[in-house]
């Protein structure tokens, strides 16, 4: 299939330079803020002697743009560096992190994103009963509070009022799998209750409006039954823009749980940044930086090839 | 969230610093107002603690400690020379003894013969002259260095003894090596290993998580007597407050730093849950710079300080858990305090009075804030500009960023927030903060009487002598100085009702100036 690979190669190559630019862009914005990493660490103690002595062991002292191809070569090299602050290689700290932001976006995506199509195609099949009424205040509703809010709500009846899970999120290597799943359970139901309107809403309204298409009226007056027009002959043509939500929404599971892990103490890599940039450390906030946009892209560049998969007439070049 | 800030042999940090708390009116004296516990310590049990700060950046290294999650984790693994007692005294730890020469110049300190490394390795002199060199020299980035620049010689005198020459007498300096940056490590050929977990306090690290969590083990061996009595102990990082108070109701964590004072009132309904409130050190400031108009003349500095209703930010503000200050940084339960000042309070018709002295009619003044200085920071400068108008004061009130807040308003700005987390002793605060030659002189103010007072009192060892001296400075720093302290903040947490305290804590820093760990028990 020659024209797919062409365009996967011809995305792979604008990836890379989004990423590279992804990295200047980080450089500078770290560069922009007040105070360096000697001064956060030293903070209210610091004097222009100690600073002086720390900016040199860290290589501080260096100008701006030498420091940024300093790192762009060594990490074209796949060698990321060691954070600044605690001088442990980058690999490693990201590691554990890394393992956690997956194991959480992945025990919140194994649930959502079937729920979703499903209640989706449901609410398609019955629409306006009571059923898809109730299916999408109950999603809307969820959507509109804010992440933080529903994390507490949660916290309070299912762990306060009923004490059935615990409040703090604690992974830690000795957990086993059964343990990490209920420790992990109320961030997890956090997540699938953000993100579960989005993904849900779009499967019923691309169903929705297949349904007025011919094709469909000509199946229901051939006496094809509703579900098996749904699932059999509109689903497969609502696929491009359901998988193009559930990438965005995977994407998002990924990066965008920052308030989720501080509720919950959860250690993923939303906390590493925030401390990297607290702290100034720059080799940090580059790997993550660049992992986070190298999800983004990853997923959205999956996304595309899904959807032209699943439509015949983008397979072939005009 | 987050950061940081070592202050030598100050306080845990700046950030985010919640006010302490405790029954107002006058401090009662060291520890007094805990609840007196009758029951001996136990040994047994596990301690998880949930604790405000952490940082992914955390290291082992001595010289970046920056947050109370490494104050604790230093005090519980490593020791220091002296530690400060629930008297405010300090006593001899890994040092046995200490002894000075008539004019506090030259230092020396004896070492326990039973004191050892968790390797088994026994403490000498060589391991106590690498560990404080690590703070010192033109290399050292340590939070420490300006306190121990006064250090002209260290010398190991054998295996057991210590001598520190210092430049000019210090009668305080024993105090110094209280501070959680100078616990002592092993030395190799002539230097310490800064990231190595040896060390010879109560516990071992079983596992360190920077930014997550640490967990320690008791010492089965270790030297000191009736100490250490957790079996383990578990720190988590948890920046939440919401989230910590959480899990303090729920049993996960059995104690926690800061609760959030708008909501303690739910925490005391729990009755598996105590509060504890230590008078500290930590007070909050608002510093002049005296060399900037107006505030160069010191009766524009007087009209502000009687334009502040102190009272209204101790209520308000830190919703009752703190005393007001009376303008120098003095605690009431540290040795020297004047308890003879006049107290300033809000009295507009005196502030006009000393506004119409500068020969003005009113004021124009704009105070840099952030939450970021302490937490109610903005608060209490809204409450001080609406007090002020009253006193013919138009105090504009500039709300500055909370990042980059110590590098760019503090020191920066002629008048701000801030806050010290106070000193053992009147020579420390004053060094640090008020001395003409300070690096964190945050007034600019140089007293001459002051600083001759300061010289004097240092190498005096004459206790009522002293008195006399660091009363006076008291009073100089309350009607020259450039610093407005409208209140001191105690130090508030909340435990488990198991968790047993001693009938005396150390007050200087929150939880028992940071020893909990191995002072306190489970019941």
């Amino acid at each position: 299939m020659p024209p797919l690979m062409k365009l996967i190669l011809s995305r792979l190559a604008l990836a890379a330079v989004t990423l590279l630019a992804v990295s200047a862009l980080m450089f500078v914005g770290i560069e922009l803020l007040p105070g360096d990493l000697a001064q956060q660490i030293l903070g209210q103690s610091a004097t222009p002697e100690t600073l002086a002595a720390f900016r040199a062991e860290l290589g501080l002292d260096q100008p701006a743009h030498l420091r940024y191809l300093d790192w762009l070569a060594a990490a074209a090299q796949g060698d990321f560096g060691n954070s600044m602050a605690s001088h442990r290689p980058v690999a490693d700290l990201l590691s554990t992190r890394l393992a956690n932001t997956m194991f959480l976006a992945c025990y919140a995506a194994v649930i959502a994103v079937p729920m979703a199509i499903l209640l989706g195609l449901l609410s398609a099949l019955w629409r306006n009963s009571l059923f898809d009424r109730s299916v999408n205040v109950g999603a809307l509703g969820a959507i509109s509070m804010p992440e933080f809010f529903v994390a507490y709500l949660l916290v309070l009846f299912l762990s306060i009022r009923l004490g059935w899970f615990p409040t703090l999120a604690r992974i830690d290597e000795a957990a086993s799998f059964g343990d990490a799943l209920y420790r992990s359970f109320l961030p997890a139901l956090t997540l699938i209750l953000v993100v579960i309107a989005h993904m849900m809403r779009m499967t019923r309204a691309a169903i929705i409006n297949l349904l007025a298409a011919p094709y469909i009226e000509m199946a229901r007056l051939k006496g094809v039954p509703r579900w098996r027009v749904i699932v059999l002959h509109a689903l497969p043509n609502a696929l491009a823009p359901i998988i193009n939500v559930v990438a965005l929404n995977l994407a998002y599971l990924i990066v965008g749980v920052v308030v989720v892990e501080v509720v919950f103490s959860y250690p993923g890599l939303g906390q590493l940044l925030v401390d990297a940039v607290a702290s100034r450390d720059f080799p940090v906030v580059q790997a993550v930086g660049l992992f986070f946009a190298g999800t983004y892209i990853t997923l959205n560049v999956l996304a595309d090839i899904l959807s032209i998969l699943s439509n015949p007439r983008l397979r072939h070049a005009r | 969230m987050m950061l940081k800030t070592t202050t030598a042999l100050a306080a845990p940090t700046r950030r985010g610093f919640l006010a302490g708390a405790a029954a107002g009116g006058l401090a009662l004296g060291l520890g007094l107002n805990n609840r007196v516990q009758a029951a001996e310590p136990k040994k047994g049990g596990t301690l998880r603690v949930g604790y405000t700060q952490g940082s992914t950046s955390d290291s082992l290294d001595p010289a970046t400690y920056a947050n109370d999650f490494m104050f604790a984790t230093s005090y519980a693994v490593f020791s220091t020379l002296v530690e400060i007692a629930p008297d405010g005294t300090a006593q001899p730890d890994l040092a046995e003894s200490y002894e000075a020469t008539p004019d506090a110049r030259v230092w020396t300190f004896r070492l326990r013969d039973d004191a050892t490394f968790s390797d088994g390795k026994r403490v000498s002199a060589a391991d106590v002259v690498s560990s404080i060199r690590h703070h010192m020299g033109p290399e050292s980035k340590s939070g420490v260095k300006p306190l121990l620049a006064q250090i002209k010689d260290i010398r190991a005198d054998g295996d057991n003894v210590v001598t520190f020459e210092l430049e000019d007498g210090n009668a305080d300096f024993p105090f110094i090596f209280n501070d959680y940056h100078l616990t002592i490590r092993q030395d190799t050929n002539g230097a310490i290993d800064p990231e190595s977990r040896i060390g010879t306090g109560g516990y071992v690290i079983e596992a360190f998580e920077p930014g997550v969590r640490i967990e320690l083990k008791r010492r089965d061996d270790y030297w000191k007597a009736g100490r250490a009595h957790f079996d383990k102990v578990v720190l988590l990082k948890v920046g939440d407050p919401a989230a910590r108070m959480n899990a303090l109701m729920t049993g996960e964590v059995d104690l926690i730093d800061r609760p959030d004072l708008k909501t303690i009132h739910l925490l005391k309904r729990n009755s598996n849950v105590k509060i504890h409130t230590q008078n500290g050190t930590l007070h909050y400031t608002m510093p002049m710079h005296v060399t900037a108009a107006p505030f160069d003349d010191v009766n524009v500095r007087l009209a502000l300080k009687h334009a502040i209703d102190r009272e209204a930010i101790v209520q308000k503000v830190l919703k009752g858990y703190g005393t007001v200050g009376n303008d120098h940084p003095i605690a009431s339960s540290m040795p020297f305090y004047n308890a003879e000042l006049e107290q300033h309070a809000y009295d507009p018709d005196k502030a006009k009075h000393y506004l119409s002295k500068a020969g003005l009619s009113s004021l124009d003044a704009t105070l840099h804030t952030a939450d970021a200085a302490f937490n109610g920071a903005v608060d209490a400068s809204v409450l001080f500009s609406e007090a002020a108008k009253g006193a013919g004061i138009n105090l504009k009130v500039a709300r500055e960023p909370d990042d980059g807040y110590w590098s760019n308003v503090w020191l920066q700005k002629p008048f701000c927030c801030s806050y010290w987390g106070g000193r053992p002793t009147p020579d420390l605060m004053f060094s640090a903060g008020y001395a003409a030659t300070a690096d964190w002189n945050d007034t600019l103010w140089k007293n001459e009487r002051f600083n001759q007072l300061l010289a004097e009192g240092r190498s005096q060892l004459d206790q009522a002598l002293r008195a006399e001296i660091y009363g006076e400075m008291q009073q100089l720093c309350q009607t020259d100085g450039g610093a407005l302290i409208p209140a001191f903040g105690q130090y508030v947490s909340a435990m488990n009702t198991k968790i047993q305290t001693p009938e005396h804590v150390s007050e200087m820093w929150d939880l028992d100036s940071v020893r909990f760990i191995e002072r306190w028990w489970m019941a």
